[in-house]
């Protein structure tokens, strides 16, 4: 019997552990970001998502008005923070200027929508390729990534982090400190999880209610349980 | 409000009904853990109607805005993340349960006679579950989802003669697109679950109609009291409504613990490549089924040949229809089978590794280990017929052991 439920055990253990995101991708080990996920990170994230990144990339999915909502700012705060967009609407989803036709011609490749950017590659991916930015002069626009070779974007927040080339010595010193940049960026990962599901915020405010409501349950049940059973031997 | 009870058990037979089924149906009193996950199946099950009905309200099954429609449901829709990580922890939920139960039933003998009717009925169920949790996984048309439809539905190909056109039947065209999302719909929400309800209530009845199994394996119908309930037995209702209702809110809790904490479940239960959606030209480097499909993935890749995989993948599934009768053995709990206790873990451990190595990317390496395991998945059921007739076992009490 005991050895049955080591199987049993087993079988979830072993999937569990030989599913999920890779700690490597081609070669390149995944960095993991540090940070704490409260909203002061989340707006710094998106101030830095609105300001940089924005520009191009959309979050189709993320409504301006719910972001207000999930992160308790206001309207104003809002439009004057993040929906820096020309036309940007309260109600809708945040949409850069990019025309993608436009933008295939000039990158080769639409910039992606990344509202489920950190589902699909994961967190860690993300924070990993933002740091992963080298010179190259064979490339069309002059950057490389260690992460995703090749990639046609340019490294955008190079005036941050400075440029460095393929072995890592750096060329051009940013504007920020590399402690600086790595918080920046792990910000910027930061949100764009919570961009991917925003349920996160609710998820992690009621789930302690409906367990502990289960776990009451649960208790009252087996002490039921326990009298109804008192008579069986 | 006597009366009304008794207006309605003169007209429909009620009170017979909950006797029958609930207050006067005898259950071994040493039913162990294991004897849960049968209610808890139907819990699930429950979950996912529940859950199902409030998607399909915003669901699109078309092949521009099904993805869209997902994302509408867990962005915009008020609780709509929870209702679809409902559906989607259900959906893994289901099938945890079920292969628990089934590996209740291999242990202690529960598809002998006189349960064969009900071991088959169920693992029918189990077939009819896996294609609805195929179609459902198709709907949001995600990359997986795409190219899992195209890979599964190209099995049909392999058919001699037909095989195209039933393809193309089956697909409502040549490729995927809206016309199988419209179709694959239409199966997940109302043929396959109609025969999924059927097959539950067959299985519940034809349980009632034999009468339950126990761990020790042995009839509690052989020894009755004067009163001719059997001695061993206890009303299923209070006893077991008690304790499955506690069993019940265990279970929630590890549910709910995944819905609010971890719903894509270091992606097994939400595959990561799924979110992005359905793009035709483009093939993924790895395309892997859900977790609860990969043994079977990896039975059908251990196959060089197309038509040789899907002649194996049929056997593989056929043969549990008939462990009733490769099964010689008089002895049916593993608690007095020691043999076939060994044969029970290495063939739990081949599963497990074959839906491993179903998920991993097809490598050359990975060729030998899964065909040794589909081996000793079949020689479990080949070498039965032999190993039952001459294998040792204990004795086996009159009475059961709590």
């Amino acid at each position: 019997m005991r050895i049955a439920a080591l199987v049993v055990l087993s079988f979830s253990a072993l999937l569990y552990a030989a599913a999920g995101t890779a700690a490597e991708d081609d070669g390149v080990k995944l960095l993991k970001p540090h940070f704490e996920f409260n909203s002061e990170t989340l707006l710094r994230g998106a101030k830095l998502f609105a300001s940089r990144c924005l520009g191009c990339h959309n979050l189709k999915y993320l409504r301006y008005n719910r972001v207000a909502d999930d992160l308790g700012m206001t309207k104003d705060e809002v439009e004057w923070m993040l929906m820096t967009p020309r036309g940007a609407e309260y109600n809708k989803g945040m949409i850069s200027n990019l025309d993608t036709d436009d933008a295939a011609n000039w990158f080769g490749t639409a910039p992606p929508d990344l509202t489920l950017e950190a589902r699909y590659r994961g967190r860690d991916w993300i924070y990993t390729y933002l740091k992963s930015f080298y010179l190259d002069p064979d490339q069309p626009l002059g950057w490389n990534n260690h992460l995703f070779p090749k990639v046609a974007m340019p490294n955008i927040l190079a005036p941050l982090s400075g440029a460095r080339d393929a072995q890592g010595n750096i060329l051009e010193k940013g504007s920020m400190t590399p402690q600086q940049y790595d918080q920046a960026v792990a910000d910027l990962t930061a949100w764009l999880q919570y961009a991917s599901d925003p349920s996160i915020l609710q998820r992690k405010k009621l789930g302690p209610w409906v367990i502990g409501f289960l776990v009451i349950f649960s208790l009252l049940a087996y002490l039921l349980k326990r009298a109804y059973w008192r008579d069986i031997h | 409000m006597n009366g009304i009870f008794k207006w309605i058990n003169d007209r429909f037979p009620f009170r017979e009904m909950a006797r029958e089924h609930l207050t006067e149906y005898y259950a071994p009193k040493n039913f162990n853990i294991w004897y849960i996950f049968g209610s808890l199946a139907l819990v699930v099950l429950a979950i996912q109607i529940v859950s199902g009905i409030f998607l399909l309200i915003h669901y699109q099954p078309n092949d521009k805005s099904a993805f869209d429609s997902i994302q509408t449901i867990m962005y915009d829709v008020n609780w709509g993340w929870l209702l679809r990580y409902a559906h989607t922890t259900g959906a893994s939920m289901f099938f945890i349960v079920i292969y628990l139960h089934m590996l209740r039933g291999l242990m202690y003998g529960s598809f002998k006679a006189p349960r064969e009717l009900l071991w088959m009925i169920g693992f029918a169920i189990y077939l009819v579950l896996m294609a609805e949790a195929y179609l459902g996984y198709v709907l949001p048309y995600g990359d997986m989802s795409y190219w899992g439809a195209k890979v599964i539905t190209s099995i049909i190909e392999a058919i001699p003669f037909v095989g195209d056109w039933l393809t193309s039947l089956v697909r409502g065209g040549f490729g995927i697109g809206t016309e199988t999302l419209n179709r694959f719909m239409a199966y997940h929400v109302v043929l396959v679950p109609l025969i999924l309800i059927a097959l539950v209530v067959a299985h519940v009845l034809a349980l009632h109609q034999v009468g339950s199994n126990n761990p020790d394996g042995i009839e509690i119908k052989a020894h009755r009291g004067p009163d001719g309930r059997p001695l061993d037995g206890i009303p299923f209702h209070p006893y077991y409504t008690v304790k499955d209702v506690f069993g019940m809110g265990v279970f929630l809790v590890l549910f709910c613990a995944v819905m609010f904490y971890a719903p894509t479940f270091n992606s097994l239960f939400i595959e990561h490549a799924n979110y992005t959606p359905a793009n035709p030209l483009k093939t993924p480097p790895d395309i892997t089924p859900a977790w609860y499909l990969s043994p079977f993935y990896a039975m059908l890749r251990s196959v060089p040949d197309k038509l040789g995989g899907i002649v194996v993948l049929a056997v593989a599934v056929v043969l549990p229809f008939f462990l009733p009768w490769l099964d010689r053995n008089p002895v049916k709990s593993i608690r007095y089978r020691p043999v076939y206790f060994a044969m029970v873990v290495v063939l739990g451990i081949a599963v497990i590794i074959l839906g491993w190595i179903g998920m991993e990317p097809a490598t050359p390496a990975l060729l030998l280990p899964g065909r040794i395991c589909l081996g000793l998945y079949l020689l479990f059921f080949l070498s039965l017929p032999v190993v039952s007739r001459i294998e040792p076992t204990r004795n086996v009490p009159e009475r059961v052991t709590s």
